[in-house]
């Protein structure tokens, strides 16, 4: 009863404060931006530790939050390496060769109209398509081992990212192209100078679609087959073991992991379209 | 309105050595889903060198079709022109041309320099004469300081002004300048059609300029051209009388009201036809 | 839209071109240990051996053996005329002997996933087009949930598949589809709340003055304003959710031991060594995509048409 009154009084307070705040003069500053979501965070991780010991649910069902941190910390060392061979091999690796693969394959179709009207209307359906069911094809294709996850994380960035960079491409407008005209650049000239600089936008959104993808191809491809570690090895297994509890260890840390991704990319896409006024307008 | 060969004529009349622009019998029809539309219709001109000329007229008399033929933006489909004694597009390869938009369409993602470097940057000048350039077109426009802003942080009387240094820094033969003022408010207006003119005076350059604003054309031009729609044509050439020094009160003179009135009548004759 | 029928077609007739050249290469290992076994001399003996050589020598050294790839009946690379009649086969032959719902027929299990499909979609915009109200209606909700409804999209949803179906198990659920749908749901959501808060604030700030002069009710703004505002939205993020609950529904099929739907397809057919079974659910799950946002296309087609929109 202690545990749910708890809950109940912090759930209570923690809205007065976020509707306080929200309501307040300082609503639109960095600080309250930043703690206001947190406190929302916070509230659901109270909730769930006090609802799970107020009526005593299994472990084996739902762990508390507080035994899932507790074996995040005692069992860094697998989750080091589960880690390493999802993320690092499998996610990352296939990330940049299909990023750079659909980079290149837009400059180079970008040139024939023909290639580029056919292109883009079918790289927009396979894009929203389940991708990740090629996974047992690729597995079987290339193995167990991380190359056949490099490969389903390949496949299934390259056209989120593709359309985006043939759209971006299109994205400079008339009046700028007519300037390079009447300078008589070159292809090359405009492509570097104005073309590649307005779809930096539109690319970014593909690789922020993109980092999620990865995460998922790379640990499903695992479900297919994989060494004894890797995330999506270790989910399946714990299922299978009924150590859940490490199974939320590996999901915060996939959590943990898609966000940062997410964000690094975000800030690097700061960075470089500064310019841009979904960049520099605050609120959107 | 005056026939072509009227307006052949007045070429014959007054033949100049220095002819910078002859257009002959020049015609643009665009093939679209309502049938054709006659942007440029045996239009015929001349214009010489340091000419600042103003084209007016209502929208869709092709003024600006017409600037845009001259630059090789547009390919005529009928007529000939001549720029330099050259076809537009060996003229643009040649690099006569600095053209400025409506719109500044200034690259956010370059500094106020960066931009005005850009057509450097592109027709391959040495970093020391781009560092040159930039500084010398920046002070002829009145920017001096903000080199380093970007182009969202300026107001935008300003980023047309950066927009015409652009023009300017490549040291073209011709400016062509397309409403470069139509969007923005009077009296940066008059600031900037001053400026214009000092600029004019100060480089000599031939200018060709659309409006459709008749105290702006009276203002600024040696010679107006006045068109009229469907189809695109001139309907009147009017040569200005008024002195090259121009302070902003000349507009008051009787001998502005007088082709201001002229550029009027010019106007309404073409309305006639619709 | 600007119809790019025949550079679309181009370019699907040089994929399918590109496919049946791969095919060739991709097989050639497998028809020589097909062909050898059958007693056909293969140069060299033994795929062990052949493991060292690269495909195009074996190709070349075996000619007469490349074609028996493209009739393989379990290929690495199937032909495109071997998936188009394992579908047929798995469908269309299916409904003429009237065994349309066997287990082994691709309608049975596209059913299915649809279900799942239909009703994560409807869970999925239902949360996304709620969210969108309360966010653009109130600061304190906007400030709480949007940066979690984007946490939520880089957790990467198959991680957490199996739990939720532990859980919905634990709690009594039997039903197969019920965490099938939470997860399509889980997917299907984001696209529709974020293009739904766009949408509700697209009217200009002019609009949104002139209801103000009127004095009229905030209920009033949304119903008048910026519901009917947000509508071409509310089609364009629909046709993204509706695709987003399809790779939701089949993600939660893949890892979850379902036994039936196009998912659980793909699993079976990787357990029993059967490549054309999953390839031809993968087109078929193509093609219940493509369906589905067609549908909704169309429907979007004549809303517009009766909201007195362009199409």
């Amino acid at each position: 009863m202690i545990w749910l009154g708890f809950a109940l009084i912090f759930w209570c307070a923690a809205t007065l404060v976020n509707v306080r705040l929200a309501g307040s003069a300082y609503n639109d500053t960095r600080l309250v931006r930043i703690f206001v979501p947190l406190l929302f965070g916070a509230t659901l991780l109270v909730l769930w530790e006090a609802l799970v010991r107020h009526f005593d649910v299994s472990p084996v069902i739902l762990p508390p939050p507080s035994l899932v941190a507790r074996t995040f910390v005692s069992s860094t060392e697998t989750l080091w390496i589960d880690f390493q061979q999802t993320v690092v091999k499998g996610a990352l690796s296939g990330y940049v060769i299909g990023m750079v693969a659909a980079f290149l394959t837009a400059i180079a179709i970008d040139r024939s109209t023909f290639l580029t009207r056919g292109l883009l209307p079918i790289g927009n359906f396979v894009a929203a398509l389940p991708i990740v069911g090629i996974a047992p094809i690729l597995v079987s294709w290339f193995g167990f081992d991380w190359h056949s996850k490099a490969a389903v994380v390949v496949v299934m960035v390259f056209f989120p990212i593709l359309v985006n960079c043939v759209q971006g491409l299109k994205e400079a407008e008339a009046m700028q192209r007519d300037l390079m005209r009447t300078y008589a650049a070159s292809y090359l000239q405009t492509l570097f100078k104005l073309r590649l600089p307005a779809a930096m936008p539109f690319v970014f959104n593909g690789l922020k679609i993109a980092t999620t993808l990865a995460l998922i191809g790379a640990i499903v491809a695992e479900y297919f087959g994989s060494p004894t570690r890797g995330m999506g090895f270790r989910i399946s297994t714990g299922v299978g073991s009924l150590s859940i509890d490490l199974v939320w260890a590996e999901i915060a840390v996939a959590a943990l992991v898609g966000s940062a991704f997410y964000g690094a990319v975000s800030l690097m896409e700061r960075s470089v379209t500064f310019w841009h006024p979904s960049q520099r307008g605050g609120r959107s | 309105m005056l026939t072509t060969d009227e307006i052949d004529d007045v070429t014959e009349r007054d033949p100049s050595p220095d002819v910078v622009i002859a257009a002959d019998g020049l015609s643009l029809t665009f093939q679209t889903n309502d049938g054709e539309v006659h942007a440029l219709k045996d239009v015929s001109l001349s214009i010489e060198r340091g000419d600042f000329v103003s084209f007016i007229g209502p929208s869709g008399c092709g003024k600006t079709t017409f600037l845009r033929v001259l630059a090789d933006l547009e390919k005529p489909t009928g007529g000939a022109i001549t720029v330099n004694g050259v076809s537009p597009e060996e003229a643009r390869k040649s690099r006569a041309y600095g053209y400025v938009f409506q719109a500044a369409g200034l690259y956010p993602w370059r500094t106020i320099a960066g931009n005005v470097r850009l057509p450097l940057e592109i027709m391959g000048y040495s970093k020391s004469e781009m560092a040159e350039r930039v500084s010398k077109v920046m002070e002829l426009v009145d920017l001096s300081g903000f080199e380093q802003k970007f182009p969202w942080q300026l107001s935008g009387g300003m980023q047309q002004r950066a927009s015409i240094a652009r023009a300017l820094a490549f040291d073209a033969d011709i400016l062509l300048m397309d409403e470069p003022f139509g969007a923005l408010d009077e009296i940066v207006r008059d600031h900037l059609n001053e400026q214009l003119l000092a600029l004019w005076a100060r480089t000599g350059k031939t200018i060709g300029f659309v409006t459709h604003s008749i105290p702006e054309a009276v203002y600024l031009s040696t010679k107006i051209v006045v068109m009229s729609p469907r189809p695109g044509r001139i309907t009147d050439v009017i040569d200005s009388s008024l002195p090259k020094e121009r302070p902003l009160g000349i507009r008051d003179t009787p001998e502005f009201l007088e082709i201001a009135h002229r550029v009027r009548d010019g106007l309404r004759a073409g309305h006639a036809y619709d | 839209m600007k119809l790019s029928f025949f550079p679309v077609l181009g370019v699907l007739g040089a994929i399918v071109v590109l496919w049946y050249l791969a095919v060739a290469p991709m097989n050639i290992r497998v028809a020589l240990d097909v062909a050898e076994r059958a007693g056909a001399e293969v140069v060299p003996k033994g795929s062990v051996v052949r493991r060292d050589v690269s495909v195009w020598r074996l190709m070349a050294q075996n000619s007469g053996h490349v074609a028996q790839g493209y009739a393989l009946d379990r290929p690495r690379l199937p032909t495109p005329q071997q998936v188009g009649q394992e579908l047929w086969k798995t469908t269309g032959k299916m409904v003429q002997r009237g065994r349309t719902w066997s287990k082994r027929s691709l309608i049975y299990h596209g059913w299915i996933t649809l279900q799942s499909t239909f009703w994560g979609f409807l869970l999925g915009t239902s949360v996304g087009i709620l969210g969108a109200v309360l966010i653009t209606h109130l600061r304190v909700m906007e400030l709480s949930l949007m940066p979690w409804a984007i946490i939520s999209q880089t957790i990467p949803i198959v991680a957490l598949a199996p739990m939720i179906i532990v859980l919905s198990s634990q709690v009594g659920i039997e039903e197969r589809g019920v965490p099938k749908a939470i997860i399509s749901a889980y997917l299907c959501y984001f696209p529709v709340l974020v293009g739904m808060v766009k949408g509700l604030r697209s009217p200009a700030p002019a609009q949104l003055d002139l209801l103000k002069t009127y004095n009229a009710s905030q209920f009033q703004v949304f119903r008048l304003l910026r519901l009917p505002a947000s509508v071409p939205y509310l089609f364009t993020t629909l046709k993204v959710g509706v695709a987003a609950a399809l790779v939701g529904t089949i993600v939660g099929e893949l890892p979850t031991g379902a036994i039936s739907g196009l998912g659980a397809r793909i699993l079976i057919g990787d357990q029993f060594g059967t490549p054309l079974a999953i390839w031809s659910a993968l087109f078929a799950a193509a093609i219940l995509a493509g369906a589905l946002v067609t549908l909704l296309d169309v429907a979007q087609r004549l809303v517009q048409r009766r909201m007195g929109g362009r199409t």
